[in-house]
């Protein structure tokens, strides 16, 4: 109680200060799209895309970071949310209905493919639990690929095109607005929502973790039996996890459906599980923080290389000597490596973790 | 002291293979007492309270607990029925803090679920701090409420043990079934859980006790049953059952010359 009562005075005497730097966080955070815009609108969508993995890692936070059931099939809930909105908003079926209808159906559709997955694999733990979850999230991809006969559902390899982009009324989001004299491309009104969204998303990841809820996780995480012997519906609590989980990255693919405008099964494959449970892991899992910073780290710094590897080569050795695509995921890996060398527990560790990790360095 | 039964086994039967664990143990644990359960390495004290806490099923026999068929019920709804229990070998979540292990055990007598968790409503605002000042409170009672903050896995062993009870009280058990809470504790420690022990019956709760250490049973416990390959062999009151010949051949192997 005493922590409590000494950081509550401390929040009192430095409450100014805070709202004074979240003011300034925010208005960066408005601004932002516009000093991209001005180095180059590809800069906008780069930023897009990150907070979409952001939001979506936040989704696979609360499974593998809180709950402990890791899972590597995670793209599928993404696959499906992002299917559910192209089918219901593209000329494909010719079916255009509004956003509000098909992404919370996207959730809900992905939430019971979150209970499917979690229903069989409640005794599994660990390595067995990951191997499952990797066969569930290829049999999502293959019937993506497949489901274009006998009846056309999901037009194969070609994908979906055309697909409508986000309607508020009279407000189109791939179109180009201006209001109060300044101009809002497609990419930067995208970018507003997609902020709002996960700030949403954030806070719900917050106050689960600080919740009955995310101590009843925590304590599976640590030890089933006991957390069973302290009434905890093990089954149930488990199940809720996949299924939040699960939601998020639904509601993640019916905006990555909006934006692009065309999807594939090719943007759901394996790697991009790993990928994004790589950004819960290298960012610090079980931290909402953490997690943010991993998913913009991971979403970034391959971009950036892109722009950098080859003047660089150019100013050194006066010509591009490897190719810029070779060397920057080579770059990238090396990253990874250092990162998990140096700070094993994620750059910004959750309280818990980084006891853990504490605790097996000391051993 | 109210002499009706809390908990009724009628001929408990389990078997693991070719190895029978449990044969026709019956046993009736009274409201109010503290009941010890001893015998050998191997004569089925463990089983036994797998049994009782919904680990196990019972291949025979049935067993009531305040008048309700408990077998074959989950450990967590048996809980929920008022047998809360610890384990031998310390089971604390162990990268939690010893109060976060405590409110964990508030988790059957609260119900703020996702939405509530999410929207943090005046009502699970309410519950949230009662579940923190109970925990606290508990700590307290067991007397390690200074520790609350430290890592359950940094206390020390017999603080350990006193947390696992607290957590285990936190589920307002009616049935408290510990598992050797004495192991591993030098004597000063034992007689502080003693003390603990009596504490928590005169508080209402009802004690079964499995424990290796002879003089804590027979100090404590207001009757003993005993245990050898499965089956019972004597239950009493601790002077009458230190006496009787066949838990001394069970334990000895053979009669005192």
């Amino acid at each position: 109680m005493r922590y409590a009562a000494d950081s509550l005075a401390h929040l009192r005497k430095h409450r100014s200060a805070v709202w004074i730097s979240t003011g300034a966080v925010a208005f960066a955070l408005v601004l932002l799209p516009f000093v991209l815009s001005s180095v180059g609108t590809a800069w906008v969508r780069i930023t897009n895309l990150a907070i979409l993995f952001a939001i979506l890692s936040l989704g696979l936070n609360v499974v593998v970071g809180f709950a402990g059931l890791l899972d590597l099939g995670y793209i599928a809930f993404y696959g499906v949310g992002a299917y559910c909105y192209a089918l219901l908003a593209s000329p494909h079926f010719g079916l255009h209905l509004p956003f509000w209808i098909i992404l919370p159906l996207g959730a809900g559709l992905a939430c019971i493919f979150g209970i499917l997955l979690g229903a069989p694999t409640l005794k599994l733990r660990g390595d067995y639990l990951a191997i499952v979850t990797l066969g569930f999230g290829e049999i999502v991809r293959i019937f993506l690929n497949n489901l274009s006969q006998p009846v056309n559902i999901t037009n194969g390899p070609q994908g979906v095109t055309l697909i409508d982009p986000f309607k508020i009324d009279g407000l189109v989001f791939n179109r180009t607005d201006s209001l109060l004299g300044l101009t809002f491309t497609g990419p930067m009104k995208y970018y507003y929502l997609l902020l709002l969204l996960l700030i949403g998303v954030m806070l719900v990841n917050v106050r689960l973790q600080d919740s009955r809820l995310g101590r009843a996780w925590v304590a599976i995480r640590e030890d089933e039996l006991a957390a069973q012997a302290m009434g905890i519906n093990t089954r149930n609590v488990k199940l809720l996890a996949f299924a939040m989980g699960a939601s998020f990255g639904g509601i993640a693919g019916g905006m990555f459906s909006a934006m692009q405008g065309f999807i594939s099964p090719e943007s759901f494959v394996l790697t991009e599980s790993i990928n994004v449970l790589a950004m819960v892991v290298l960012g610090g899992m079980g931290n909402v923080w953490g997690v943010v910073a991993g998913a913009l780290l991971l979403s970034f710094v391959p971009e950036v290389l892109r722009y950098i590897v080859a003047p660089v080569q150019e100013a050194v050795f006066g010509r591009v000597i490897i190719d810029p695509e070779i060397i920057r995921m080579l770059l990238f890996g090396l990253a990874l490596v250092l990162m998990m060398l140096y700070r094993p527990a994620g750059l910004w560790p959750s309280r818990t973790r980084k006891r853990e990790f504490d605790e097996a360095v000391h051993e | 002291m109210d002499t009706t039964a809390l908990l009724e086994a009628h001929h408990l039967g389990k078997r693991f293979g070719g190895l029978t664990a449990l044969s026709g143990v019956s046993l009736s644990i009274h409201r109010g007492e503290i009941y010890g359960l001893i015998g050998p390495n191997g004569a089925g004290k463990t089983t036994l309270f797998n049994v009782i806490t919904g680990v196990y099923v019972p291949d025979e026999g049935a067993f009531l607990f305040d008048g309700l068929k408990l077998n074959g019920m989950k450990p967590h709804r048996v809980v929920e029925q008022g047998i809360a229990r610890t384990f031998q070998n310390i089971r604390l979540f162990a990268n939690m803090t010893a109060l976060e292990n405590v409110m964990v055990g508030r988790h059957l007598r609260s119900h703020a679920g996702a939405l509530g968790a999410v929207f943090r409503g005046p009502r699970t605002r309410a519950e949230e701090a009662a579940i923190r000042r109970r925990a606290h409170e508990l700590l307290e009672y067991v007397g390690i409420a200074r520790h609350g903050h430290a890592l359950s896995k940094n206390l020390a062993y017999g603080d350990q043990r006193r947390l696992e009870i607290a957590r285990a009280l936190a589920t307002e058990p009616k049935l408290l079934a510990l598992d050797e809470p004495a192991a591993g504790m030098n004597a000063t420690e034992t007689v502080s859980l003693r003390g603990l022990l009596e504490k928590i019956r005169g508080d209402g709760v009802t004690v079964l006790l499995i424990e290796h250490d002879v003089k804590l049973v027979m100090g404590l416990c207001d009757r003993v049953a005993v245990l050898d390959y499965g089956k019972k062999i004597a239950e009493g009151a601790p002077a009458q059952v230190q006496r009787d010949p066949v838990v001394i051949q069970a334990y000895l192997g053979g009669a005192l010359p």
